[in-house]
């Protein structure tokens, strides 16, 4: 098998375990949809067009709400602008990438998909670079999974009992996500900051509040990283 | 909103998140990053992430709720133990979603 097929598979099933993680969301995304009294086929296709969960949720309540369409737009908008993070955290590996690849790979760039790939490029590789195929075997099994599962939801979904907590499905696979990438003490501080001032800023609209705490974290991680640093090395004792 | 409305807003919202995902990608090269806002970009991944998960776990019904009643905090303290453990996706999501289903059971 060739490094570029051996590179895609394992990005496949690195993101096989947080699929169980993501069916049940996208199904309710499907049902919720449907409730929302969208067309079945609009439903279905803004699982393939827009392909962000959390917006697809919060855009079906909205459209149920009769939204005017420019609030739908924009509440998208500022949901998704923490993929701008994501964007720039892997631009540098893609750099030399054709166009085409990197609308491809920036297509497929969900939550999911961002943190399983940029741990594969933490590791080292052997030339050539074959590593998007990596991101592009992890960004497409999430995509197709996303899209079964939405149909699922749109079919069958509203007869699943509320009392199976289905929603709950994404933030345990956000928390697996999270142990995976704390790599380090300053990584773990960027999370509480974060989780901490999203905690206190969740009355703020349109999920500004995630942007906030994202920001505050980083910070606080850059932070603690540079002192690190700076402290100088402990004297050995004999 | 008729159909061909609900199409266009779709089309817009789709093509306001790719440019979110390809801003810095496409940009890449004609922009340079300072080397310190670089190094920064690695906190994305678990500031992010935390962001999302703390207020799913202790906002219920628009209040904070730190108390055992909260059965998705439980729950979600279960879920963490077992991601810091054994750093195993499925099992983080099996135990999290079962453990709240069984709290369900017994209240």
């Amino acid at each position: 098998m060739s490094v570029a097929l051996r590179e895609f598979w394992a990005g496949v099933r690195a993101q096989l375990p947080i699929l169980v993680g993501v069916v049940p969301f996208g199904a309710i995304y499907g049902a919720l949809a449907i409730g929302a009294g969208l067309p079945v086929a609009a439903a279905q296709a803004m699982s393939a067009l827009v392909f962000a969960g959390s917006s697809q949720f919060v855009a079906a309540g909205l459209f149920a709400a009769a939204a005017p369409w420019p609030v739908i737009v924009l509440t998208t908008l500022i949901i998704n602008l923490r993929h701008v993070w994501y964007s720039a955290s892997v631009a540098p590996y893609l750099a030399h990438l054709p166009l085409r690849w990197k609308l491809a790979l920036a297509y497929l760039l969900t939550d999911e998909a961002y943190v399983v790939a940029i741990q594969r490029y933490a590791r080292p590789v052997a030339e050539p670079d074959q590593r998007h195929f990596y991101f592009a075997g992890t960004g497409l099994a999430l995509w197709v999974a996303w899209q079964i599962s939405t149909a699922i939801g749109v079919f069958v979904g509203a007869q699943v009992p509320p009392a199976w907590n289905l929603d709950f499905a994404l933030p345990l696979t956000f928390i697996a996500l999270l142990a995976t990438a704390i790599s380090d003490r300053p990584a773990a501080l960027a999370a509480v900051v974060a989780g901490v001032i999203a905690v206190l800023a969740v009355g703020l609209p349109y999920q500004l509040g995630l942007m906030l705490a994202a920001a505050a974290g980083i910070v606080a991680g850059t932070l603690a990283a540079r002192r690190l640093r700076q402290r100088p090395a402990p004297e050995v004792q004999p | 909103m008729n159909d061909l409305a609900i199409w266009a807003t779709m089309l817009a919202m789709a093509l306001v998140t790719l440019l979110s995902r390809l801003s810095f990608i496409a940009a890449w090269g004609r922009i340079t990053l300072p080397e310190g806002l670089r190094e920064a970009l690695r906190f994305v991944p678990p500031a992010v992430l935390a962001a999302i998960i703390l207020p799913a776990l202790v906002i219920r019904d628009a209040q904070l709720n730190l108390s055992p009643d909260n059965d998705r905090l439980i729950a979600g303290l279960v879920a963490t133990l077992i991601a810091w453990r054994t750093r195993n996706a499925l099992a983080t999501i099996a135990v999290g979603m079962v453990t709240l289903f069984l709290i369900g059971m017994l209240r």
